[in-house]
């Protein structure tokens, strides 16, 4: 097909333009045929929710600086958690002791996650690399660490699928990649997006592969971890999307962006089936993540605040505040106990 | 502080006048700044929006009542109280409480659209301290990174006016000691730059040089920020070296202006990228025809699907309904994940019953399957399932030796333990053989996994293994 192209004069950047203009057209009819139901009006049998009592439960004071990312780990009570002064510290949050302190070879330490086994966390910034550090309490953490991949521009988020012997990062040039940790060879690369990718999630499948990713060019795409293709893509943000979380029955997408709203994004229906925002609320989202059920969406804001919200009702349940500078991260324990978030004012907090 | 944030170097455009310090050209517009923040960019997005709550404010019949306050001997003027501001708020904005609009006008006083008129910390408070407007000159989304120079030279200039109220608070003095210090050589010229705006300041009205002060004052508290305030103007460093790609990318000409529906490759539009571009959206469209048509149901039912997985999952949402022990994190106390380490609760096994996954999540359900599948002699499809999964979590160097493992185990002629797949699905696998990967067995393991779904799992339902196993515990969730 590639050869034929040159040889081919119809097909110009002209009628190429044309014909694929007319497939979105087409594409958007297709998604118009299904009527406007939203999430709120099928919801009409469900009570509101008319009280929840969620107070901060733990402080976890130690980071010199902006706390950028976290991770809970399997465990359900550690966290890792990495900071714009460099360093990445592991938590046991139940207590509030730091059980490692280690020191990265960048500042701003943009992402960090834990291995599903809990042995391994993986880290990486601004020094465009994601390193994993096998965590041991004999020996010092940092003599172990491996680089596993290097991209072209700073890596702001990283996940392992299912496997602590893969890592799949996403990065400020525009691409995702899945890396093999022990060869560091690249499995496959993730071409799409036109800006930065913010934030990527794995979907809570049998098969576990597909995930999706959220990008400063507003748009969010689902992909095959298999083939590197997108399969689907979401459009509706007005501004850069900075966080991207599976419905915990992988059926939806909730995403938070600049433009100071929440969306939800259908994968079956294909299109957006709720938008929870409110005018008084201004500043950009950062991070979401949903409770076991699927009926709250945390989502903390520049504002220094969380919001909850009813994803069915599409109402604001209630405001949590106690941070002294924006929420960075956020992120729901494994077991759904607890609500671990990270704030520019340097400290995390779990919340129940 | 007074040192260079790096946070900002990269975004900040440069004055190039030098040391002439802005507050000389207040009567310019202010266009002539190189703008180099886009207007989409983050920052702004939020300027533009808490600017149109501030021009509502500042409405003449509508707004917050803005007065002139006699005070003594003297007048202060321009001001508006906390609580006046907030009952504003709360009136005019969807905000919830008078919390909700207190926080809101905290931040909007960080951002230095409103200031106290005597305190460096931008804050607002629910009583009747006076606040003042910033003029729009200074807003923050006037886009100027006010360099050091200009810093000192304001200083400087509040040292020359020796009237009580301008006198420098602890930290500007310290901040003025390192300036003269950091510009040594320079200190001249700045002090010579603020006497001249000292001598222009003087010329001006009582009043009207109370409220220039005071402006001025607010803009450095959000530009230099007192120690222990939050500096608002600093940018999310992934948004700032994104930016830099996108001026450096428009200067060279190379981003043309999207319209907001082309997306996914539509940056460089080149024949093989359009050509991508079109069979993946061919790809798409042929897919959604399958779905729609599969879900003939209407799209209420695709919707609906979420408030049943609510109604399933409602009493194992700890915001909702506590676990059977209560809450770690609440009580203080393991219990809760401690039991559930030693016993195997009828809440539990319950949800194994939501889906076939959520059995194999859990590794006691996953063994309680196994045992149930052995009695029924049909555990190779799981063996072969969970040794799929395990492919493709293993390390590339140990894949091609797996994958030929599973294929003699499960799937060649002469398997030691063969499994019943479709002949597609047969084929594909053999084809994909040829090259052994990861996910070489996917189809295959999706069709067995069908196939379980469908038959063994809903007869291991059924069982009175898996009723007795229900059974045998009876503890009941606490209402929350």
């Amino acid at each position: 097909m590639e050869n034929d192209s040159k040889d081919c004069p119809v097909e110009t950047i002209e009628s190429l333009t044309k014909e694929a203009e007319a497939l979105k057209k087409k594409l958007e009819d297709e998604r118009q045929k299904l009527n406007d139901v939203t999430l709120a009006t099928v919801a009409d049998r469900l009570d509101i929710i008319n009280y929840m009592n969620i107070k901060p439960r733990r402080t976890l004071k130690g980071h010199q600086a902006k706390v950028l990312c976290s991770d809970w780990s399997p465990d359900k009570r550690h966290i890792v958690s990495s900071s714009q002064d460099g360093k990445m510290i592991i938590w046991d949050a139940f207590t509030t002791n730091k059980e490692h302190a280690v020191t990265m070879p960048t500042t701003w330490v943009m992402a960090c996650a834990y291995a599903p086994s809990g042995n391994l966390v993986a880290c990486g910034g601004l020094d465009n690399k994601v390193t994993v550090y096998p965590l041991s309490l004999e020996e010092d953490v940092s003599l172990r660490k491996k680089t596993v991949g290097t991209h072209t521009s700073y890596m702001s988020c990283c996940i392992f699928p299912n496997s602590d012997q893969q890592i799949l990062t996403g990065s400020g040039d525009s691409t995702c990649a899945l890396w093999d940790v022990e060869s560091g060879q690249l499995l496959q690369s993730f071409h799409g997006h036109c800006a930065d990718v913010m934030s990527i999630d794995l979907a809570p499948s049998e098969t576990g592969n597909t995930f999706v990713s959220g990008s400063c060019d507003k748009m969010v795409l689902i992909w095959d971890m298999r083939t590197g293709q997108c399969v689907q893509s979401f459009e509706g943000h007005e501004s850069d999307v900075n966080s991207v979380k599976f419905h915990p029955s992988g059926d939806a997408v909730a995403t938070g962006s600049d433009d100071a709203t929440c969306r939800l994004f259908d994968l079956r229906a294909d299109k957006e089936i709720a938008v929870y925002s409110k005018e008084s609320i201004i500043f950009g989202a950062n991070s979401v993540d949903f409770s076991v059920s699927g009926r709250l969406l945390f989502a903390g804001y520049n504002d220094y605040t969380v919001n909850v919200w009813d994803t069915l009702k599409c109402a604001r349940v209630c405001l949590l505040y106690g941070h002294e500078n924006r929420v960075s991260c956020l992120r729901v324990s494994p077991d759904g106990t607890a609500l671990s978030t990270g704030s520019w004012d340097a400290t995390l907090r779990v919340w129940a | 502080m007074v040192t260079m944030n790096t946070d900002k170097s990269g975004k900040c455009s440069k004055d190039g006048n030098g040391g002439v310090s802005k507050i000389s050209q207040k009567e310019e517009p202010s266009s002539t700044h190189p703008s180099s923040v886009p207007e989409e960019s983050p920052n702004h997005l939020l300027y533009k929006k808490m600017e149109k709550i501030i021009e509502r404010m500042q409405d003449e019949v509508t707004g917050v009542p803005v007065r002139t306050v006699k005070s003594f001997m003297s007048k202060i003027p321009s001001v508006f109280t906390g609580t006046d501001l907030i009952m504003w708020m709360v009136k005019n904005l969807d905000v919830e409480d008078q919390q909700e609009a207190l926080h809101l006008a905290h931040l909007m006083a960080a951002h230095g659209y409103f200031f106290p008129i005597d305190d460096h910390m931008l804050t607002v408070k629910n009583d009747n301290t006076f606040y003042r407007f910033q003029t729009p000159y200074f807003w923050p989304s006037n886009c100027w990174e006010p360099e050091n120079t200009d810093y000192a030279v304001y200083l400087c200039k509040r040292t020359m006016q020796n009237k009580t109220r301008l006198e420098l608070a602890d930290y500007e003095a310290e901040n003025l000691a390192r300036l003269q210090k950091m510009f040594s050589r320079k200190w001249e010229f700045i002090f010579m730059q603020a006497e001249a705006q000292s001598k222009v300041d003087k010329k001006r009205d009582k009043l009207e040089r109370k409220v220039l002060d005071s402006q001025e004052r607010a803009f450095w508290d959000v530009h230099r920020p007192m120690p222990g305030c939050v500096n608002t103007t600093e940018i999310d460093i992934k948004k700032a070296c994104q930016m830099n790609k996108t001026t450096q990318s428009s200067k060279l000409g190379f981003l043309n202006k999207l319209s907001p529906s082309t997306s996914d490759l539509a940056s460089h539009p080149t024949i093989k990228h359009l050509k991508k571009q079109i069979d993946n959206l061919k790809a798409r469209l042929d897919r959604r025809n399958i779905k729609v048509s599969k879900a003939a149901d209407s799209i209420d039912s695709i919707i609906f699907r979420f408030v049943t997985y609510y109604e399933q999952y409602l009493d194992y949402d700890s915001f909702f309904v506590q676990p059977e022990y209560s809450n770690p994190w609440i009580s203080d106390t393991t219990e809760y994940w401690d039991q559930e380490k030693s016993v195997i609760s009828a809440r539990r096994v319950k949800r194994w019953g939501f889906s076939l996954i959520e059995l194999l999540k859990d590794p006691a359900g996953k063994e309680h399957f196994t045992q149930f599948l052995d009695k029924e002699f049909s555990g190779e499809n799981l063996r072969f399932w969970e040794a799929v999964q395990e492919l493709k979590a293993l390390p590339q160097s140990q894949v091609q030796n797996k994958a030929s493992e599973i294929w003699a185990e499960f799937l060649s002629p002469d398997a030691s333990c063969p499994i019943n797949v479709d002949s597609y699905s047969s084929e594909l696998t053999k084809k994909n053989m040829e090259v052994p990967d990861r996910w070489g067995f996917d189809c295959a393991a999706n069709h067995v996994y069908q196939l379980m779904k469908n038959d063994s799992y809903s007869r291991y339902l059924r069982s009175d293994m898996y009723k007795e196993y229900l059974n045998g515990s009876k503890k009941k969730a606490r209402k929350r």
